[in-house]
C-alpha cells in the first residue's frame, strides 16, 4: 500500500510542537509501525484515522512517550521526548487514553484533581492554582454539579467528559485522545468531540484524536492524517484525504464522497466492500 | 519548554474558584499545601486510640492480672519486682510486636491492593508468606539441634522466615516483570509461588519428627507466645525505614491506580516507583512474618476495611496500618484472656477479621473490586 510520498508531507504553519522522525515502532519483535514522518504544529487539530491495527493508537502512544521507538525519534518542542523527564512532559501533553479506568468510589472532584499531579509535590499538594484550574475545568465541561458523584456511577458520555475534565485541569498546551468516542452512542459522541472541538478553538489546544468515524474525524479536524499497514498514506485537510481512492485503497471499501450537508465537509458514503 | 501565552489556558491564579468537598478542610502554611479529609483523619486517629488502649488493657490482664495502678508504677519503674518482670520483659515486648506486626501486615496489603488494583493481591495470596513458612519450618525440621540433618544449623528461625519471604518477594518481582509489573500478572504469579511454597511446606512436615511438626504447626499459624525484645528491637528498626519509604510512595500510588498509561501520562516515573512499591511490601511482609510468623488474613482483610470505613477510593496506608495493630493488639487480648487456652493469634485474626470483611461487603454498596 504506497501512494505518492509527496503527499505525506505538509508544509508547516507555525512552530512545530510535536514530531515524529523516521520512528519506527513494535512490539517485541512485531513491528506495528515503520519509519514515520509527522509534524504537528501549533494550534493544529489533527485526526489519525485508519483501519483496525493499522499502527494509529500505537503511534499515538509513541507520541505521548508511552511507547519508545525502536528506530527513530519524537520531538516534543524540539527536544527528544525520550530524554526528556515525564514529569516535564506531563505538564505540556496530556493524554487520554482509550477506554481509561477509573477506581472505584472515586469522585469526579478527585478524577479531575489528579490532572494536577504533575503540578504538585510531596509538600505542594493542594494549591491556589490547583484548586482553580480543577474548578475551571469542572465547570467549563459542565460536570461542576456532578463533582461530588463516583465515576463509575456515571453514564458513559459523561465519564468520557470526567476524564476530558481531568486532562483540561492538566493545563498542557498538547492534547493526545485515543478514540475518546468508543462505547458511546451517537449523540455522546458529537458530544465529546464538541467539547474538544471547543478546547481547540477556545482554549487553543493543540489536539491529536485517534478516531474510527471518517465522517466525524472530518467535521471536527482541520487536519487528517490517514495510516495503513504501519504507514502514513496521506494527510491534508479532509477534503484532500477523503477521496474515493483513499477509501478503496486503505479501507477497502467503495464508497461516495459527497458534502456533508450540515457542515459541508467530506462525507463517506459506503457502498460496498472491495474483495 | 516553550510556554506560549494563553491567557485562557491559564487562568488558575486568576479567577478564585473554588472546590470544596464536603468534609474536607484545605490547609495552606507558606508553600505547603494539602487536603484534610476529615472522616480518613477520624479512622487514623481511632485506630491509633485503640491501639493504646488495647495495649493498656493488655498489660494488665493475663495469668497474672495487675491493677492498673501498678501497671502505671511499673511503666515508671516503681513496681515491684514481679510485676516489674511480668509487665517489661514478658507482656511489653508481646504487645509492641503484635502492634508492629500488625501495622506492617496492614501497610503491606494496601500496597499490594493499591499496586495490582485487586483486593485478592495481599502477601498472604501471593506467597510470600508462604515463602516465609518455607524458610521457618525448613529451619525446625532441617536443624541438627533438633536431631535432623543440620544443614540450616545455626540459622534461626527468624531469620530463615526473613530469608525465605524476601526470597519468594524477589521471585516475585523477577516473573512478574516485562517491561514493568501488570497487577493481573503479579496475582497470577503470586498464586503460583504460593502454591509452590505450600507444597514445598508439606513435604518438609512429612520429614519431620512429631515435636518438630508441633512447633512448625504453631509458627505457621502465627503467633506471640514468648516474643521478646529480641523480635521487637530489630521490628522497630525495619519499620523506621520501610514505613517512612511506604508513605512517600502513597502519592504516585494514587496516581498508579488509574492504570500504567495514565499514570505516565500523569508525569509518574512508573517503572521505578512499581519497583519501589514492591520492594517495600515485601520487606515490610518479611519483617512481620519473620517477627510472628504468618498472621492469616490481616493483609488481607484489613486494607478492605479500612477503605470501607474512609470512604476513599483506596485502601489508605497509615488506617490500615493502625487497624492491622488494633486487630492483632486485640486478638492477642483475648487469646490470652477470654477463650479457654491460648490460642495461636493467626486462628482468631482470620477467625475475627474475615467475618467482619464479609459484613461489610454485605451492607456497602461497593462492589468487590478495587
Amino acid at each position: 500500500m504506497t501512494l505518492d510520498a509527496a503527499t505525506t508531507t505538509l508544509p508547516a504553519s507555525g512552530t512545530v510542537r510535536l514530531a515524529a522522525e523516521s520512528v519506527s515502532l513494535a512490539y517485541d519483535d512485531r513491528v506495528v509501525v515503520r519509519d514515520l514522518d509527522l509534524q504537528l504544529t501549533d494550534g493544529s487539530f489533527t485526526a489519525i484515522v485508519g483501519p483496525n491495527g493499522c499502527g494509529k493508537s500505537t503511534l499515538l502512544r509513541a507520541l505521548g512517550r508511552l511507547l519508545r521507538p525502536t528506530e527513530g525519534r519524537v520531538l516534543l518542542d524540539g527536544r527528544a521526548i525520550a530524554r526528556t523527564p515525564t514529569r516535564e512532559v506531563a505538564r505540556v501533553l496530556g493524554l487520554l487514553p482509550q477506554a481509561p479506568v477509573a477506581p472505584e468510589g472515586l469522585t469526579v472532584g478527585d478524577l479531575v484533581a489528579r490532572g494536577r499531579h504533575p503540578h504538585q509535590s510531596w509538600l505542594r499538594q493542594w494549591s491556589r492554582d490547583d484548586e482553580a484550574a480543577v474548578a475551571e475545568a469542572l465547570r467549563w465541561t459542565d460536570m461542576a454539579d456532578l463533582a461530588e458523584r463516583p465515576v463509575d456511577e456515571l453514564s458513559g458520555g459523561q465519564r468520557q467528559r470526567a476524564w476530558i475534565s481531568m486532562a483540561l485541569a492538566q493545563g498542557t498546551d498538547l492534547l493526545l485522545l485515543d478514540e475518546p468516542t468508543t462505547y458511546l452512542d451517537l449523540s455522546h459522541q458529537i458530544d465529546v468531540l464538541e467539547l474538544v472541538a471547543r478546547l481547540h478553538a477556545e482554549r487553543g489546544r493543540t489536539v491529536v484524536v485517534v478516531l474510527h468515524d471518517l465522517n466525524l474525524a472530518a467535521r471536527y479536524a482541520q487536519r487528517l492524517v490517514a495510516m495503513d499497514d504501519g504507514a502514513l498514506v496521506a494527510s491534508g485537510t479532509p477534503e484532500e484525504v477523503l477521496t474515493e481512492q483513499l477509501l478503496a485503497d486503505v479501507f477497502d471499501l467503495e464508497a461516495r464522497i459527497v458534502p456533508d450537508p450540515v457542515a459541508g465537509t467530506p462525507m463517506v458514503v459506503p457502498v460496498r466492500r472491495l474483495r | 519548554m516553550t510556554q506560549l501565552a494563553r491567557p485562557a489556558t491559564r487562568s488558575g491564579t486568576a479567577t478564585a474558584e473554588r472546590v470544596r468537598q464536603p468534609g474536607e478542610t484545605v490547609v495552606r502554611i507558606g508553600p505547603a499545601s494539602g487536603r484534610v479529609r476529615w472522616r480518613h483523619v477520624a479512622v487514623t486517629v481511632g485506630a491509633a486510640v485503640v491501639v493504646v488502649l488495647l495495649g493498656a488493657v493488655s498489660l494488665g490482664r493475663g495469668d497474672f492480672p495487675i491493677g492498673l495502678p501498678d501497671v502505671l508504677r511499673t511503666l515508671v519503674g516503681l513496681g515491684e519486682d514481679t510485676q516489674q518482670f511480668i509487665v517489661l520483659e514478658l507482656r511489653a515486648p508481646r504487645i509492641v510486636v503484635g502492634a508492629l506486626v500488625g501495622l506492617a501486615l496492614g501497610v503491606a496489603g494496601a500496597l499490594f491492593q493499591t499496586f495490582a488494583r485487586n483486593p485478592l493481591a495481599s502477601p498472604d495470596v501471593l506467597g510470600i508468606t508462604q515463602g516465609a513458612s518455607v524458610g521457618a519450618v525448613a529451619a525446625i525440621v532441617l536443624s541438627g539441634a533438633t536431631g535432623g540433618s543440620g544443614v540450616l544449623d545455626g540459622v534461626g528461625v527468624p531469620l530463615a522466615a526473613l530469608l525465605g519471604a524476601l526470597v519468594t518477594g524477589l521471585l516475585l518481582l523477577v516473573l512478574t516483570w516485562r517491561r514493568g509489573i501488570d497487577g493481573y500478572r503479579l496475582v497470577l504469579v503470586g498464586i503460583a509461588l504460593w502454591a509452590m511454597a505450600a507444597a514445598l511446606t508439606d513435604w518438609l512436615l512429612t520429614r519431620a519428627e512429631i515435636y518438630q511438626a508441633a512447633s512448625a504447626y504453631v509458627w505457621i499459624t502465627g503467633s506471640l507466645n514468648a516474643r521478646s525484645w529480641d523480635e521487637a528491637v530489630p521490628l522497630l528498626v525495619f519499620l523506621a525505614v520501610l514505613l517512612p519509604a511506604a508513605l512517600a510512595t502513597s502519592r504516585a500510588l494514587g496516581v498508579i491506580q488509574f492504570g500504567d498509561d495514565t499514570a505516565r501520562g500523569l508525569g509518574v516515573r512508573l517503572i521505578p516507583t512499581q519497583a519501589a512499591v514492591v520492594l517495600v511490601a515485601v520487606g515490610l511482609t518479611a519483617a512481620a512474618v519473620a517477627a510472628a510468623g504468618p498472621i492469616a488474613y490481616v493483609a488481607l482483610v484489613v486494607p478492605q476495611v479500612a477503605v470501607r470505613l474512609t470512604g476513599g477510593p483506596r485502601p489508605p496506608l497509615l488506617a490500615s496500618g493502625l487497624l492491622g495493630a488494633a486487630l492483632v493488639v486485640g486478638a492477642d487480648l483475648l487469646t490470652r484472656t477470654v477463650l479457654p487456652q491460648a490460642l495461636p493469634v493467626g486462628v482468631l485474626t482470620a477467625a475475627v477479621g474475615a467475618p467482619y470483611l464479609l459484613w461489610l461487603l454485605v451492607r456497602g454498596r461497593r462492589r468487590s473490586t478495587l
